[in-house]
């Protein structure tokens, strides 16, 4: 299944390089990233593929938002289908 | 890419900062199967029968939430009138069955159940004279239990005795709860017009037309409609329209996705979307500040019934292509104590129980969490209730009245309810009298459905 990341928060070295080890810990796939920095403020929207067998959702979601407190950003776990229901018809 | 960085954004800033979320799943579970002479048996049947359907039902909203990351704040159960249920026992006396739904309720861990409820809109059976006398017992000795009474319909006109019976039920139910404020009355509905699909409380049941279990979902979010509306500030009122009608079509599009998962999971029929604005007493949450949104100094002075038409007419021309199953009340809410800015909006005094009378001509539901003051009397309190199904009896719609006579409150006092319920000032109530109208009882007759002027 395809999920979305949503990382927020004040911009620091090595942001992306954490969440996408992390990611790699859990055999997730990254398809997509989309990064700025905005008034000092660090965004990225990030895409990726995995499956439930190589780490459940609940369990994904609960390591990036773990690993979001380290660094200090929010880091949001959803699956992809919200983001169909609402943008696509 | 997949996606526009600007749509996900948008998306996750309506969950985290905006409020959007999904008010309730509720399970509509059929107890027509449950009748039995011996009251204890029937109540055995009840409790059995929704621990098995719904055992699943709370799991499966938690699962929903953790995934598609939209809080789903409620989970609920509604079930066939227990007026039919209970018609064929001996006792006459509902209130174990009242009892057997909170047990059930609190076992499997839901909310809320409704269905403690009658449909009397031409006149009583034996069933719906037994549970009506029961409720104020049944709310007192219970916590997520919730009553509905449908006294009247476009169809049958307004059963009157009812209606002054429920004035008289209202003020009783204040009074065998009035230690917790009179908080029976928040879970007891008086409607006309009632739907069989609604998945809010207090007024939902699994009506006699519905199937054996049920999915139906209120969304809500007048928060994100708050919010997309800050960006047409200098806009007409048609392009504020289209800015609702876009924003109503993405809160619905999550009930829908929600509701079809629910359902496929919980291996149950999909009912309806319940097209709502459903405000909570939180800050950001409110239906009364989208109004001032629009251009009103204060909810509930002049214009507030035009804005709350156009707003109520835009969310469902929204909702309506974003789901393909659309029904129970479906309308802008506008409860007192639930909704911040209807709160202030008393407070301030531009807000008078009038005027919401008004508003309710235009939108769902009806006079809705309104404390008003102790000393007001049952035939009062009938002829409000006869008003407000007056208006749903000949515009066709559902109205409803949950009022909250506060034994010992004056005007200028306040009430907690706590929780999604809030908090609300007394309402003044005007002191003529209906005493010698409610008194005649009898039925309004069904109204003519043409020459509509």
């Amino acid at each position: 299944m395809k999920i979305v990341l949503t990382i927020v928060g004040m911009d620091k070295v090595g942001i992306i390089a954490k969440v996408s080890n992390a990611l790699a810990g859990m055999n997730i796939n990254i398809i997509n990233i989309n990064q700025n920095i905005m008034q000092g403020f660090f965004n990225m929207v990030l895409i990726a593929e995995m499956s439930e067998e190589s780490a459940p959702l609940a369990v994904a979601k609960e390591t990036m938002t773990k690993l979001g407190e380290e660094i200090g950003v929010e880091i949001r776990l959803q699956s992809e289908e919200i983001f169909t229901a609402m943008h696509r018809i | 890419m997949l996606y526009n960085v600007k749509d996900i954004l948008e998306t996750t800033s309506m969950i985290t900062q905006q409020n959007l979320d999904v008010r309730t799943i509720t399970m509509g579970i059929s107890l027509r199967d449950c009748g039995h002479p011996d009251m204890k048996v029937c109540a055995q049947k009840v409790y059995d029968k929704i621990c098995q359907k719904a055992e699943n039902l709370v799991k499966v909203g938690e699962q929903l939430e953790l995934e598609f990351g939209v809080p789903i704040i409620n989970k609920r159960i509604s079930v066939t009138p227990i007026s039919m249920v209970g018609e064929s026992c001996d006792s006459a006396d509902y209130v174990p069955l009242a009892k057997a739904l909170d047990d059930a309720g609190k076992n499997v861990g839901v909310n809320f159940v409704g269905g403690f409820s009658a449909l009397v809109d031409k006149g009583y059976t034996k069933g719906d004279r037994n549970l009506i006398a029961s409720i104020p017992e049944a709310l007192a000795t219970t916590d997520i239990v919730c009553s509905s009474v449908s006294v009247g319909s476009t169809k049958c006109g307004i059963n009157m005795d009812a209606v002054k019976q429920m004035g008289e039920i209202v003020k009783a139910t204040a009074e065998r709860t009035k230690h917790i404020d009179a908080l029976g009355c928040a879970k007891l509905v008086v409607f006309c017009n009632a739907v069989p699909d609604n998945p809010f409380m207090a007024g939902a049941f699994h009506g006699v037309t519905e199937p054996e279990t049920v999915i139906n979902v209120g969304v809500s979010g007048p928060g994100v409609v708050k919010v997309a509306l800050e960006k047409v500030r200098d806009g007409n009122i048609g392009e504020v329209a289209e800015v609702i009608k876009k924003t109503a079509f993405k809160i619905t599009r999550v009930g829908q996705m929600v509701a079809q998962e629910a359902a496929k999971r919980l291996n149950s029929q999909f009912g309806i979307i319940d097209l709502s604005l459903a405000p909570t007493p939180a800050i950001g949450d409110s239906v009364a500040r989208i109004l001032e949104e629009i251009g009103l100094e204060s909810c509930g002075g002049p214009g507030t019934t035009a804005t709350l038409a156009m707003l109520n007419d835009a969310v469902k021309k929204g909702g309506l292509m974003a789901s393909s199953y659309v029904g129970g009340l479906s309308g802008a809410f506008i409860p007192v104590s639930e909704d911040e800015g209807m709160i202030a909006a008393v407070e301030k005094g531009s807000l008078s129980l009038e005027k919401l009378e008004a508003m309710t001509c235009v939108c769902s539901v009806g006079l809705d969490m309104i404390a008003i003051p102790g000393d007001t009397s049952a035939a009062t309190i009938s002829a409000i209730i006869a008003d407000e199904a007056a208006i749903g009896m000949i515009n066709n719609k559902t109205t409803a009245v949950r009022v909250i006579p506060v034994p010992g409150k004056v005007v200028g006092d306040r009430v907690e309810f706590g929780g999604l319920l809030g908090y609300a000032p007394i309402i003044p109530v005007s002191t003529f009298s209906a005493e010698k109208f409610i008194s005649r009882g009898g039925r309004i007759p069904a109204p003519v459905r043409s020459l509509t002027n």
